[in-house]
């Protein structure tokens, strides 16, 4: 629980300053995400990764409230030595990834359709807007309703409305037993054998399928895992540890096969989609990890077709993540006055997530 | 722009509605002067009962293109005075919109109108062994619309979350008339989390005329457990002790002894009487897995002291358990002619303290405090009991009321848990929030609504309000606008 760490006036300042100059930031933490967020060119970088360390953590209040730089790794390793874990198993992408980094993209691993995404486990931030000012929304209690739910809207809004400073997080025990069965799945039988687990297994953690294989987790008592273990049948998979670690961290075999990425999300039961992919399933079916030759209009008419969305996680072109193809008009007119309404001279993070629209300011 | 009358708006909206949609005479207005908070009181300009998304569409445009304010209402159960009405303004009035839509079986998912009621929605998916796991105390009035404006908690919150947590997509209405649909089927959705910021949001950002609800399977066992304490400590260690242990109880419920008193008066839920504060603690899930809790959390009840502790041994106990707890609050009504409802929450290391400050406050005050609380997530709703006829009496609750939310949010908590800011909070807002945040609020809303029409001088204080009560928290000696005028 370090205080040894950047004092925020030195942040602000940074923040007023490129204010003043009418120049733009980007918010780094660890930089393990760039291969996905791509980089804003002429753009200083607003480093956080100095401001670190545990404000608190109490076990028994299920809370524990973080500065952004704190790396990742190491508020994990506190929570595991007490019995705890982040219920949204969240992807580190390489050992330098921060908790501001973690709450900025705001993506949540295999847990997540089974327990909390990570939104729904932020309870409070502080963050710094466009204008210099340090601000406070939500708190260290699990229901709150006092005042718009900023918190949450700072989940995966990737650093354009502003810095995070701290955020307190719901942590939650870890079962007392989870182990992994292993089936030996065929590709097009896939979303059907999903979706069978799912109506029969009611101790489900992690449900995914790579190369063959389908993964299923179970958490719960023992007693409870070793009925669900006999009703799979299949094998108890001691790798499996492993197998969740690279699922999430993008480190399977099939993330490094060349090709665009395609991130799609769709309600878990949907059927395969036609876009002659290769893939990797995860959430139960409700997260597809597709690689195809598919142009990416087909990709995105494909999976609006099954009633979710796709972006393009990971492409070897030089790009700035853009998902304003999956909004309606009346929706990127919304999310360019969200961020003028936090960020009115357009600080951070220029054409990152949307187009850059007109700033005016205040 | 000449102001129109209140004929001419009633023609107006009259004209693009199916008959009988536009309520204007007294008497029919009468009836939604209020909602569930009823100190407060206000006859709108007219009350409209829309059918349609185009009939939403176009009771936000006339009113858009006339300025006229639009407050909107689903089954009027709020306790926050959220949906008062505006003098000048139209009521839209939801509970038209009351079917459910689909039931999609295999994603656990059901798309229903925004006034829809809470428990019709669980009654619906029955069949399929689910259930919609919020559950407001009134759930069986309180309708789905309402509870996304309000983000509804509800006892079983700790382990299933809140409305948030179970909604996973929104169609609103903008003020201007725009449809836009927030979220989808998938678990997540491209840009900003519109979503998470619709929820709670109290009618201030948009209309909402559909939800699509998450469901959760219907737990196969359920069990209860009753633990009576002689002090209030030890009963907040006992919280403690089994949170730490890694059980997430489906329910964590505290009562303190004048509330076990009126409940057991009311219901003969067989409560022990002398007890300091009682516990009721519920698991569910798989046997096996419940079993295994009740077991662990038998033991911490014994160790942290607990003086009696009784499990349900049917299905009719349970229910006896929680009937208690579930009329605490028309129980404590019997005990004083009127009572103040507090909606606080607190860290939950903080509940003896609390507990003891609320004691201190009710003494000096000279009115009677009862308390029941989400123990598990720390949500306190402490009933202040007073005599509105008593001249001066209803000041007093006031001011012991906003006591008790300036220790929570001393304490680190929040002035509101689950009930919302609507008109009752707005001064306690000023002290949970300063200038810069609720400035910061006040430009989120005008993204969505940029004359504020919606729901107008609820949830959100103006500065000029906080100015004027003389609890503007002020950070580090500053005010992050200290050019603004001052009262």
């Amino acid at each position: 629980m370090s205080d040894n760490t950047q004092p925020i006036r030195d942040i602000v300042a940074s923040v007023l300053q490129a204010a003043a100059d009418k120049q733009t930031l980007t918010i780094r933490g660890g930089g393990t995400q760039q291969f996905h967020t791509g980089l804003v060119h002429e753009s200083t970088a607003l480093r956080l990764d100095r401001y670190t360390g545990i404000i608190s953590y109490e076990p028994s209040e299920l809370v524990i409230t973080v500065r952004a730089g704190t790396p990742l790794r190491s508020v994990e390793s506190m929570l595991a030595s007490r019995g705890q874990q982040f219920a949204f198993e969240p992807p580190r992408f390489g050992p330098n990834a921060t908790i501001g980094g973690m709450v900025a993209t705001g993506l949540s691993g295999p847990r997540r359709s089974f327990s909390l995404a990570l939104r729904d486990a932020v309870l409070g931030i502080k963050i710094i807007n466009g204008k210099g000012e340090v601000l406070s929304f939500g708190g260290e209690v699990i229901k709150n309703v006092a005042g718009y739910d900023v918190s949450r809207l700072f989940c995966g809004s990737y650093g354009t409305l502003g810095v995070i400073l701290e955020v307190s997080l719901r942590v939650m025990p870890r079962p007392p037993v989870e182990l992994t069965v292993v089936r030996e799945t065929r590709t097009a039988d896939a979303c059907q054998a999903i979706q069978s687990v799912r109506q029969q297994v009611p101790n489900l953690s992690g449900l995914a399928y790579d190369s063959g294989r389908l993964y299923c987790r179970l958490a719960g008592s023992e007693a409870s895992v070793a009925k669900s273990v006999a009703l799979l049948g299949g094998e108890v998979s001691e790798q499996a540890a492993g197998f969740w670690r690279q699922l999430k961290d993008q480190e399977l075999p099939f993330f490094r096969e060349p090709g665009p990425l395609w991130r799609v999300s769709v309600p878990p039961a949907a059927p395969q989609g036609n876009f002659g992919a290769r893939f990797v399933y995860d959430w139960g079916g409700g997260l597809r990890w597709i690689k195809t030759d598919a142009t990416a209009e087909q990709v995105r008419a494909g999976t609006g077709q099954l009633g979710g969305s796709a972006v393009l996680f990971r492409s070897e072109e030089s790009r700035l993540l853009d998902v304003s193809a999956s909004l309606s008009a009346p929706a990127i007119a919304l999310h360019r006055r969200l961020k003028s309404a936090f960020d009115p001279m357009g600080v951070f993070n220029p054409g990152l997530l949307f187009p850059a629209g007109q700033h005016h300011a205040d | 722009m000449q102001k129109i009358t209140r004929a001419e708006l009633a023609a107006e909206l009259a004209g693009g509605l199916p008959a009988g949609a536009v309520l204007a005479q007294p008497e029919q207005i009468a009836p939604f002067e209020c909602d569930g908070l009823a100190v407060y009181r206000q006859t709108p300009l007219l009350v409209v009962l829309p059918e349609s998304v185009d009939d939403v569409r176009h009771v936000l445009q006339v009113c858009s293109r006339h300025a006229v304010p639009v407050v909107t209402r689903g089954a009027g159960t709020g306790l926050s005075g959220g949906a008062l009405p505006d003098k000048d303004g139209v009521l839209l009035v939801m509970t038209k919109f009351n079917r459910i839509l689909d039931i999609d079986e295999d994603n656990r998912l059901a798309r229903v109108q925004p006034g829809v009621r809470n428990l019709a929605i669980s009654d619906a998916v029955r069949p399929y062994g689910l259930y919609y796991a919020p559950d407001p105390s009134s759930q069986i009035a309180c309708s789905i619309g309402g509870n996304v404006a309000e983000n509804a908690g509800g006892v079983h919150c700790l382990k299933y979350g809140l409305t948030v947590h179970n909604v996973r997509e929104v169609t609103v209405v903008t003020i201007d008339g725009e449809v836009l649909t927030i979220g989808s089927a998938a678990y997540d959705s491209p840009g900003y989390d519109l979503l998470a910021l619709m929820n709670g949001s109290e009618g201030m950002l948009g209309v909402i005329v559909e939800v699509l609800v998450s469901l959760q399977p219907i737990p196969e066992t359920t069990r209860t457990l009753l633990a009576a304490f002689n002090n209030v400590e030890a009963a907040s260690d006992a919280v403690a002790a089994i949170i730490s242990e890694g059980v997430t109880p489906a329910g964590l419920e505290m009562m303190d002894n004048p509330a076990i008193r009126a409940a057991e008066d009311f219901v003969h839920a067989g409560y022990p009487v002398d007890a300091a504060a009682l516990l009721i603690c519920e698991m569910d899930g798989l046997s096996d897995d419940v079993e295994a809790e009740i077991r662990l959390t038998e033991g911490l009840l014994k160790r942290a002291g607990a003086t009696d502790i009784r499990t349900a041994r049917d299905d009719a106990e349970r229910a006896l358990f929680w009937a208690g707890r579930k009329s605490a609050f028309p129980a404590v009504g019997r005990m004083s002619p009127d009572y103040y409802c507090m909606d606080g929450t607190i860290p939950r290391k903080h509940l003896a303290a609390v507990l003891k400050t609320m004691e201190t406050l009710s003494e000096e005050s000279g009115l009677r405090i009862a308390n029941v609380f989400h123990a598990g997530d720390g949500n306190l709703h402490p009933l202040i009991l007073f005599d509105a006829n008593v001249p001066g009496e209803l000041e007093k609750a006031e001011q012991l009321g906003s006591k008790i939310l300036q220790t929570c949010v001393e304490l680190g908590g929040t002035v509101t848990g689950e009930h919302g800011v609507g008109m009752e909070k707005l001064t306690p807002m000023c002290v949970q929030f300063n200038a810069g945040e609720l400035t910061q609020f006040h430009d989120l809303k005008a993204a969505f609504d940029e004359h504020g029409l919606l729901n107008p001088g609820k949830a959100v204080p103006s500065l000029h309000r906080c100015a004027e009560f003389g609890a503007m928290h002020v950070h580090d000696g500053q005010l992050p606008h200290p050019d603004l005028p001052r009262f």
